[in-house]
């Protein structure tokens, strides 16, 4: 019998089937963060029992903590209440933690990876719905709302509908300029942000072949944004050389153990999806959004479209009033829009090659006056690499914060907000209303793309700066 | 879970299509564990700058106050995992949500907390949408699995197992908990076979 890679993962994780027709499935690792647990463990208290396989937990603090490179656990003060929660409850269960003073601390998806928490063939859980993420090294990550993490805590599973599978193929190759990000982006406003909903998505493709590990992460981390609560990537030789070595990551005879089982992970030929789709690499140009959905996207060559001209009146009325949102105007040409804010962070792009592509197009340069601009390391360790390059300089060089590690601006919830009616530019993954601070207007795009717009204080296309 | 039967209040039309938990409850009111959900509910469709009510927001207006019945768009929920989108519906007495389709973490979110999504198409949600306009009361009848207007009515979607469980109020934990015996079979064969995914994790967590 053919099966796709994602039916070999969820069966190999089957615990039984239930009554109800759900799945019941044991999960290899969870990832704790600050801002999903507290009434989880409020639960077991309240039960109480004990957190069932605490080894099989790790925790960090991301979301709600500053982002002052002399941070403590109290700079942010409305953070303190969560992040000293998740310190207690953590030593009270066990539960490794990876805090503030940590250097494995950083964004929970940003951790997974670097750590090699994250494996081929393993289902990584957390309560955070870019868990999808992992699935770039061929792991299941399933992102969870706080019922699922206490019943995680309380019992090692998950009771899940086990969704139907879709396959987009990327064929051609990416044209300079055009990234990881500027191809999910593009694949989003091709196919809408619901068109993944049940489904699980595996990425497929020469594209996706070709694309390192990091880039890998980049495209599963959207998957949430095209409806899909997990995206998965077939591992292969660049997943293993990632993984080799990582702190978490098997070794010695275990390594080759689990590198046999991981060659076995890929769709057989003419294994059936439930869905598919195709898209064309070469169409993809640096994308930047317009809207208030990762669907409202177009090239950076591109413009704001005229409402009038969707077919469907639901999505004419979005779009109308996502433009005034926005507070731009349809027609309007997307290069050359001034910018107030870029934020180059986040679990999409805040990894070392996300800033060295930024690094790129920064160096020896200066950030446009009255433009705000912030570097915001998806990890600790991700900004003691690019300290070691020497990346922390070129940034504040040329007039950029160099912060400590965290969502800051993707999330808006740590102090790092972006003023009412200001427009940023940023490399996360939401652009929507009030997403970046109430009335903040967020367009999306790579992490090239991004610096590129700092140092001009408008939108730019990055294929000009490059020629 | 407190076990529902069927629901009479007034439905509020909230017809956008995609609306985010963001939306829901803005990130602002995830910081403390006693926030105001209740209040930050829609927030910014809610409130001003100033913290001062919008009046042309359905949920601003005199019947809707009390609403327990959401009338959404298709997609509801989507966006971040947050549960505090369900709670914060919850707190403010919503019971039932009906749209046409929902975002998958916001649907089994709901379900976890007593709150109903039901799925109903989009013509059936605009024909109640006029009528709630002038006369908002509807029963969400969970047992016929019907919306319920005076001689009217419509039916929704739910999966037979998820309705009888909000009808039983199951404690879903509970339940797994007393499958611990399979559960641990589970474990011990797959360490056994696949002891390269355990071996590291119980090295850190030695030290
Ligand atoms: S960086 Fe943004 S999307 Fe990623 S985990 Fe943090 S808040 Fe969520």
């Amino acid at each position: 019998m053919t099966r796709t890679l994602f039916e070999k993962i969820w069966t190999s994780r089957l615990v039984k089937r239930l009554d109800d027709g759900r799945d019941l499935l044991f999960v290899d690792r969870h990832v704790l963060q600050e801002t999903t647990c507290a009434t989880a463990f409020e639960g077991l208290a309240r039960r109480g029992i004990p957190v069932r396989h605490p080894e099989l937990h790790v925790a960090t603090q991301d979301h709600i903590l500053s982002t002052d490179p002399a941070r403590t656990e109290t700079t942010f003060p409305p953070g303190r209440e969560l992040l000293g929660l998740m310190r207690r409850n953590a030593a009270a269960h066990g539960i490794p933690l990876f805090g503030v003073e940590d250097r494995r601390q950083g964004i929970v998806h940003v951790i997974s990876p670097e750590l090699g928490l994250a494996l081929p063939g393993c289902i990584l859980a957390c309560g955070d719905s870019h868990t999808s993420t992992v699935g770039g090294l061929g792991a299941l990550g399933i992102g969870v709302g706080t019922s699922e993490v206490e019943h995680i805590l309380a019992t090692q599973t998950l009771a899940l509908r086990r969704p139907k599978t879709m396959r987009i193929w990327f064929d051609g190759a990416l044209a300079p300029g055009v990234s990881a990000k500027d191809l999910i982006l593009h694949t989003i406003g091709k196919l809408g942000i619901d068109a993944g909903t049940g489904h699980a998505i595996e990425y497929a493709g020469p594209v996706i072949r070709a694309l390192a590990a990091e880039a890998r992460l980049t495209v599963c981390n959207l998957s949430i944004e095209l409806g899909a609560r997990l995206g998965v990537i077939a591992p292969d030789d660049v997943t293993f050389a990632y993984l080799d070595g990582r702190d978490y990551a098997p070794r010695g005879a275990q390594w080759d153990a689990a590198v046999r089982h991981w060659r076995t992970l890929a769709t057989d030929d003419g294994a059936a999806f439930d869905k598919s789709a195709t898209i064309d690499a070469r169409d993809v140009a640096p994308q930047i959004t317009w809207g208030t959905t990762q669907q409202d996207v177009v090239g950076v060559d591109g413009a704001v479209p005229d409402p009038g001209a969707y077919a469907d009146t639901g999505r004419r009325g979005l779009a109308a009033a996502a433009i005034g949102y926005m507070g731009l105007a349809p027609g309007q040409k997307m290069e050359g829009l001034p910018i107030d804010v870029a934020f180059i962070g986040s679990c999409t792009n805040g990894r070392l090659s996300d800033l060295k592509a930024a690094a790129e197009l920064v160096r020896g340069r200066r950030v446009a006056d009255g433009v705000r601009a912030l570097v915001v390391p998806g990890s600790t360790e991700v900004k003691r690499q690019a300290e070691a390059l020497g990346l922390d300089r070129v940034f504040a060089d040329a007039g950029f914060q160099w912060r400590a590690a965290g969502c800051s601006m993707c999330l808006s919830i740590n102090g790092d907000v972006v003023a009412p009616g200001q427009r940023c530019i940023a490399t996360s993954n939401r652009n929507f209303e009030g997403r970046q601070g109430p009335r903040a207007r967020t367009h999306l795009a790579s992490p090239a793309m991004v610096a590129a717009a700092a140092i001009a204080g408008r939108i730019v296309d990055i294929r000009k700066e490059m020629a | 879970m407190i076990p529902m039967a069927s629901v009479t209040g007034a439905a509020a039309p909230i017809l956008k299509t995609n609306v985010n938990t963001d939306i829901i409850i803005p990130g602002s009111y995830l910081r403390s564990q006693s926030a105001d959900l209740a209040q930050g509910l829609f927030a910014a469709w809610r409130f001003d700058d100033d913290g001062k009510e919008k009046p042309d927001f359905v949920l601003n207006q005199a019947p809707f106050r009390q609403a327990k019945i959401v009338l959404a768009g298709a997609n509801f929920g989507c966006g971040s995992s947050r549960e505090a989108a369900v709670w914060a519906l919850q707190r403010f007495g919503i019971r039932v949500v009906l749209a046409p389709s929902f975002a998958d973490i916001f649907y089994e979110n709901s379900f976890r907390n007593g709150v109903l999504p039901g799925i109903v198409d989009a013509d059936a949600i605009a024909e109640m949408a006029e009528i709630a306009a002038t006369n908002p009361e509807f029963t969400v009848d969970l047992d016929r699995k019907l919306v319920l207007h005076g001689n009217r009515s419509w039916a929704f979607d739910v999966p037979e197992s998820r309705r009888a469980a909000l009808i039983r109020g199951d404690d879903e934990i509970g339940m797994t908990l007393a499958m611990a015996n399979e559960i641990a079979d589970f474990h011990a064969r797959d360490v056994a076979g696949r002891d390269w995914a355990y071996a590291p994790m119980g090295r850190a967590s030695r030290g």
